[in-house]
Formats: C-alpha cells, sequence, structure tokens
C-alpha cells in the first residue's frame, strides 16, 4: 500500500493560494469574477467542514438509524432541488420526484449493497452514505432534466398529441413519443460519460481511492460497479418520474388539460 | 327526415380565463346551446373569432367535456360510450394537418395500428385510403413532412378516415390552403358524404365555403346561437339582424 498524506490546516490555507490567483487576475483584469469565487470559497469550505463533522458523527456512533435519517435527508434534499429546477410546477410535482428518486436510488442502493458488495452489516456508513450519495445526486440531476424536458415537449406539442388522442389513442399512446425523447435527453449525460470514461477523464471517485492508497486495479473495480449503479439509478427514476409526472397533463378521460396558467420560473 | 346523430342539451362551457384581471375566474365559450346535427347532412359553423365554433368542435369527440348539459350520441350519452370507440366514430381534422414524424403511410395507419390492426391489413387500408382522397399510392413511402401543405391536409383526411368514423368534424380545415387546395377539399368533403354517407360538421369563416357545400349554417356569437337552419335560407333570407351582419362582414367577435 503506498503511502497517504495527510492535509493539515496550514495546508488548505495553501491550496487557498490557487484561489487567490484566480482573485488577483480577476480584479485586475476587472472581469467582476472574484465575488462569486469569493462566496463560493467560503461556501464550499463551510459546507463541507460541516458535512466532514456530520458524517465523522455518524461513522463513529455507526447506528442503523442514523443511517437511515441521513438517506431520508439526502432524499428530500434531492427531490426538493429536482422540483426547484422545473420550469412548470405544480404541488404534487415534489411528491413525484421524491417517489422516482426514492424508487430508483433505493432500489439501486440495495442491490450494490445486499447483492454485489455484500456489505455486513448493511448499515456500515463507510459503504451506504458515498454510495447513496453518488445515487441521489446523479438521480436527482437525471429526475430534473426529463421531467423538465417532459413539460417543455407537451406545451410544444399541444397539437400532436391532441391529433393522437383524437385518432384513439390513450393518453399514453399520445404521449410516448415525447416521453421517449425526455428519457434519452434525461440519460445523454450518464451516457456519454460511460462512453468516456476512463479515456477523457478519471472519475472523482476512483482517483480519490487511488489518493488514499488503494491500487488503481482495485479502484477501477469499484468505478465499474459504481458506473453501472449510477446508470441503473438514473435510468429507474428517470422512467419513474416521466411515467407518473405525465399523467397530470391528462383527464382520466384521456383529454389533454388546459395549459398552466403559472409557467413562471 | 334524416336521423338525429347528435343531440345538445343546455350545454355551456367555462374555461379558466387567461386575460381576467381576477375578478371573475373563467370566460364563458358557451353558454346553453341546444341544437342537433342530422345523420348525412354537412353542416357550416361560422361566427366571428372567439364565438366558441372550435370549442363546440371539441365537445363531440370529447377533447373537452361542457360543464353542464348533455349530448347524445345516437341516442347515447356520450359519457356512457367508450371514449376510444367514441373517438373513432367521430373523426376530427384541424386546420393544420400536423402529421406525425415518418411516411405518408405510417399516418394513415397509425389508428388502425392503435386498433391492433396488423401490418398487412393497415397498408392495403392506407393504400385505398390515399386514393379517397385524391392522392396517389406513390406518396406512400414518402416522408410526411416532404409533401405540400394541401396534400398533407388530404393526408391528415386519409388518417382520420382510416378510423372508419360515421361523423367527421374539421376546424377550419382549408384555411391554412390556397384556394385551389381548399376547393379540393371542399369537393371531397361533399363526395365523402354522398359516397360513405358522413355526418360533416365543419367550421369556417367562409360563407362561400357553407353556400357551396353545406346543407345547414350554424352561426354562434359570443357563446350562443344566433341563427340555425338551411343553408339556403340562412343566405337568402336570414332572420336574425346579425345574421345580415356578418353575412356583410360586419359582426365583430
Amino acid at each position: 500500500m503506498l503511502q497517504y498524506i495527510d492535509i493539515g490546516p496550514g495546508d488548505i490555507a495553501l491550496a487557498l493560494v490557487l484561489v487567490g490567483i484566480t482573485l488577483a487576475i480577476s480584479l485586475w483584469q476587472h472581469l467582476d469574477l472574484h465575488g462569486d469565487l469569493l462566496v463560493g470559497s467560503v461556501r464550499a469550505f463551510i459546507q463541507l467542514m460541516a458535512v466532514g463533522y456530520l458524517l465523522q458523527l455518524i461513522f463513529n456512533l455507526n447506528r442503523w438509524y442514523l443511517v437511515v435519517l441521513a438517506l431520508v435527508i439526502m432524499l428530500l434534499v434531492a427531490a426538493g432541488n429536482a422540483y426547484r429546477r422545473q420550469q412548470e410546477r405544480w404541488p404534487q410535482l415534489f411528491f413525484v420526484m421524491l417517489l422516482a428518486i426514492g424508487c430508483g436510488g433505493l432500489l439501486t442502493l440495495t442491490i450494490v449493497i445486499a447483492v454485489v458488495l455484500k456489505v455486513k452489516p448493511w448499515y456500515q456508513p463507510q459503504y451506504i452514505i458515498p454510495l447513496a450519495g453518488m445515487i441521489v445526486g446523479n438521480a436527482m440531476v437525471g429526475a430534473a432534466l426529463a421531467v423538465n424536458r417532459l413539460t417543455g415537449e407537451i406545451k410544444a406539442h399541444r397539437d400532436a398529441i391532441e391529433v393522437a388522442l383524437a385518432l384513439g389513442a390513450t393518453a399514453r399512446q399520445a404521449i410516448i413519443p415525447y416521453l421517449r425523447a425526455s428519457l434519452r435527453a434525461a440519460m445523454l449525460p450518464t451516457v456519454s460519460t460511460m462512453m468516456t470514461v476512463g479515456i477523457v477523464q478519471l472519475p472523482g471517485m476512483m482517483t480519490g481511492q487511488i489518493i488514499a492508497g488503494a491500487s488503481p486495479a482495485a479502484a477501477v473495480k469499484y468505478q465499474i460497479v459504481v458506473t453501472y449503479m449510477i446508470a441503473a439509478a438514473t435510468a429507474l427514476t428517470t422512467i419513474t418520474a416521466t411515467l407518473t409526472a405525465y399523467r397530470y397533463y391528462f383527464t382520466p378521460n384521456h383529454q389533454l388539460k388546459p395549459p398552466l396558467k403559472n409557467t413562471a420560473a | 327526415m334524416n336521423k338525429v346523430k347528435f343531440e345538445l342539451k343546455d350545454v355551456s362551457l367555462e374555461r379558466p380565463d387567461c386575460n381576467s384581471t381576477g375578478k371573475r375566474p373563467t370566460a364563458i365559450i358557451l353558454n346553453r346551446i341546444n341544437t342537433v346535427f342530422l345523420q348525412g347532412q354537412i353542416t357550416a359553423v361560422m361566427g366571428p373569432s372567439g364565438a366558441g365554433k372550435s370549442s363546440l368542435l371539441r365537445l363531440l369527440n370529447r377533447l373537452e367535456d361542457p360543464g353542464t348539459g348533455s349530448i347524445t350520441l345516437d341516442g347515447a350519452n356520450l359519457k356512457d360510450l367508450n371514449i376510444f370507440t367514441l373517438r373513432r366514430r367521430v373523426g376530427m381534422v384541424w386546420q393544420l394537418p400536423t402529421l406525425f414524424p415518418g411516411t405518408v403511410a405510417a399516418n394513415i395507419s397509425y389508428g388502425p395500428r392503435l386498433r391492433g390492426i396488423p401490418p398487412v391489413a393497415a397498408a392495403t387500408m392506407a393504400r385505398k385510403l390515399i386514393q379517397t382522397v385524391g392522392l396517389t399510392a406513390e406518396l406512400l413511402d414518402r416522408p410526411a413532412a416532404s409533401l405540400s401543405i394541401g396534400q398533407q391536409q388530404r393526408v391528415s383526411l386519409a388518417r382520420t378516415l382510416a378510423n372508419e368514423p360515421e361523423v367527421l368534424l374539421l376546424d377550419e380545415p382549408t384555411s391554412a390552403l390556397d384556394p385551389t387546395a381548399a376547393a379540393n377539399i371542399l369537393h371531397l368533403m361533399a363526395d365523402l358524404r354522398s359516397r360513405l354517407g358522413l355526418t360533416i360538421i365543419f367550421v369556417t369563416h367562409l360563407p362561400e365555403q357553407a353556400r357551396q357545400v353545406a346543407d345547414r349554417v350554424l352561426l354562434l356569437s359570443h357563446g350562443e346561437i344566433i341563427e340555425s337552419g338551411p343553408a339556403l335560407q340562412f343566405f337568402t333570407a336570414p332572420r336574425d339582424p346579425r345574421s345580415r351582419l356578418f353575412l356583410n362582414g360586419q359582426l365583430e367577435g
């Protein structure tokens, strides 16, 4: 095993030199970057320190209910975030997001923890917390993209949807071309990452493992599992989200509801 | 006397009012409509814009439901009919063809394929229907988007006819077309009525079109029927003063 270099407070301060250089250039060239950059640097520091201590606490206590609590909070925050990113919001949409990220995320997480890695006990924070973080984060982005695209498609293609309905299509049959387009759009980032992983970029988790002392051969195996896991979670979440969300736009009698009034962002 | 196809009793429709400043949240689109449409007749629905013409059509195949009142088809309440059967029996064509991506053949066989008709039989239907609407079978394999707008509108008519409807609803079917293509669609409507016995209800803003093909005229304004009766009488001796204004192009919406 290779040597692992621990980072001390002074080392972090030295890393700030990197930010300092860009701040200086921004001020010198009047690029107006320094405000955002400064706030971002401070926020990143505070957030990461806070989450670091919180995770340390969960790791030390090692209780299943604390892990479950952390998962629940992750899901709620992710659903809220996916909801807020929508151009068109309606009250039940938050719960659609929660359901989709919950179903897609938990199913994938369960399989990875229980079947692939066979973690015992299942709630070992070292495994479940980082894996859940990656799953929920990707599922959130996928769900937000997919539903945003779907509502946009419905708005743009009301005519064609009603033509299909008038020809005897069910709401589901009328919407399916737009559902497919939304899923493709939402899966595009994940799929293109899968296509280029290891060639164009080294994933953060793998890099982290290597720095922490794992051999590249071992890290790569984890990365393969994680790549499949993220693809599955994103796909399951976006499918659940779009298949649930489209129903809101139709009446039970397969009629397209009139356009929403509050379409403000 | 022809059999009653549609009967509307006290039909009213309100919709959320997008322009309202908050005083009244809904706009009255149709107000207590009472009328009948007879089998095998061509009815022209006319009136200034915003009169509720398109909305009236949308109630007949249940793309929307009225707030109050009842509509029957052959004596059966629309709400008691299977929605998919109803929409196949009552076909609709819009101002714009709105063809689906894909070939002309795929468009025409969309309805039959939904009904589970095998591809070969659906293709045979498409071949027959493209001729019914006056186009040649060579067009079947062309991308629908490559056709002229007039041809596309005929394809959209063939697509609707593929469901073998009893009633055709046409919402300003010629207003996106040039005069020749428009005249062709009108001839086609008259032809379909006489050959297939279709009941046709079409919205038009051109009294001339109604004069050419309609048996009956229904004039709407602000969601109410102003005059309804035989086309001949409507054009020669309109009863309502507003009908005379409309025929002179002076009835405002």
